[in-house]
């Protein structure tokens, strides 16, 4: 079997300047905040960030905005981040607003290997700018398109060492569509535990997906 | 005397049945289950992955893999699930949310609603409450009745739509007030207050309905 546990810093170094990288979670819970860290100490530039929000200040991809080292984000929602509100009206981030559950969605397809998806979430509002509609059955829908990534870093609880991950309580949130949508998924480990250790019934993430584990996430 | 805040979410309450599956948005829609008949039990849904979402939990006993969508620590109750977030937008989306409540800025007489932007001023994205309102078979919009004076209940929204055509029902401080074909149907008004006062800060026709009633917040 494939030795898939690494270092912090041997994780990062697959993330390059200006790489579109997914992270998991829901205001900074469920985020791998030691690969946020080490993206900050290595400073990698022009990333364009994929996630539900962007934290808070100094808590998960908050790290990253307030290092200044985000260029694109896409996500649901900023507000309790002063400092990614703050960048975008000077001209330094660009925000693409997404539905909460329109990004699930797109990430899933990402990952599942679909064309794009069919919502009635945003119709009529701003959301609906510059993409197709389709009409079936009377209702009107936006075709929401897929989304990928170059690298996912996300968070497990507990992952064995053949990368199944097991997450706890609302940790989950976005991290098992994302393991699904990047060429490279690296998850940090909250606990790191023997192939056969974790009950099969409590894989989450099936460990084809993970390409590299990380021990130490708090 | 009881406060704006909570003459609404009490009156809100009453909206509830027994079994209802409930989504509150953040800020006054919280205070909703403070006010629920001691026979009505409801299962709160939490966007970022929780059904049977209980209290805020207490200094001391919080779980750091255990919050709600407001970024607080939460317990959950006996039966209570977690889930990723595409289970829990299906969930929203899918129409198994019975009834959502949420604030607005607006909400205009073909019920619709913005509640998620001020252009050039508050831009913390939609969040959820898109998906919420398109997908929960009931929206009842929690709300003081104006903005310091400036109204909220307008003939059509002139900042950036949340939901086109989803309000079914708006509950303030003065009135509670349904959203018809004909447009707002007052339902009930307050006490201390008059038809014509409500009409007067209200920014569109008001239909009064032929029933009207006297709202009774506090009735638990």
């Amino acid at each position: 079997m494939k030795n898939k546990i690494i270092s912090a810093e041997e994780a990062i170094s697959f993330l390059r300047r200006g790489d579109t990288v997914m992270v998991g979670g829901f205001m900074s819970c469920g985020t791998p905040e030691i690969l946020m860290d080490e993206i900050v100490k290595k400073g990698i530039k022009d990333l364009h960030v994929i996630a539900n929000d962007s934290g808070v200040p100094g808590r998960g991809i908050g790290k990253l905005i307030g290092s200044k080292l985000v260029k694109k984000l896409t996500a649901s929602h900023i507000g309790l981040n002063q400092e990614t509100g703050a960048q975008m009206v000077a001209g330094e981030l660009e925000v693409e607003l997404v539905p909460q559950g329109s990004l699930a969605e797109k990430i899933r397809a990402g990952g599942a290997g679909l064309g794009g998806v069919l919502t009635p979430t945003g119709v009529g509002t701003e959301v609906e700018n510059g993409k197709q509609k389709i009409t079936l059955d009377q209702v009107e829908y936006l075709i929401e398109m897929p989304l990928k990534a170059d690298v996912a870093l996300l968070r497990g609880s507990i992952v064995d060492k053949g990368g199944n991950v097991y997450y706890n309580a609302t940790t989950k949130n976005f991290n098992p569509m994302m393991a699904t949508a990047a060429k490279i998924v690296i998850v940090a480990a909250e606990k790191i535990v023997e192939v056969g250790e974790l009950d099969p019934n409590y894989v989450m993430t099936p460990g084809i997906f993970v390409d590299y584990i990380v021990g130490g996430e708090v | 005397m009881a406060s704006e805040k909570e003459i609404i979410a009490s009156r809100v309450a009453q909206e509830l049945h027994d079994g209802d599956v409930v989504n509150l948005g953040i800020g006054l829609p919280t205070l909703v289950c403070n006010y629920l008949p001691s026979d009505v039990h409801i299962t709160l849904q939490s966007e970022n992955g929780i059904l049977g979402m209980g209290e805020l939990s207490k200094p001391g006993t919080e779980h750091k893999d255990r919050i709600n969508s407001g970024n607080q620590f939460v317990n959950v109750l006996p039966g209570a699930s977690f889930f990723d977030s595409c289970t829990s937008f299906g969930i929203i989306r899918g129409g198994h949310v019975d009834v959502t409540i949420l604030g607005a800025l607006q909400v205009d007489e073909t019920g619709t609603l913005a509640s998620h932007i001020v252009p050039g001023k508050m831009v913390p994205g939609m969040g959820g409450a898109m998906d919420l309102v398109v997908g929960a078979k009931k929206v009842i919009i929690a709300t003081t009745h104006t903005a310091k004076g400036a109204p909220k209940l307008v003939k059509r929204v002139t900042l950036p739509p949340t939901a086109v055509n989803r309000v079914h029902l708006i509950v303030t401080e003065l009135a509670v007030i349904e959203v018809t074909e004909k447009g707002f149907l007052l339902k009930e008004i307050a006490e201390n207050t008059t038809i014509e006062e409500v009409k007067s800060l209200t920014d569109a026709e008001l239909f009064v309905d032929d029933d009207l009633k006297i709202m009774k917040p506090f009735l638990v």
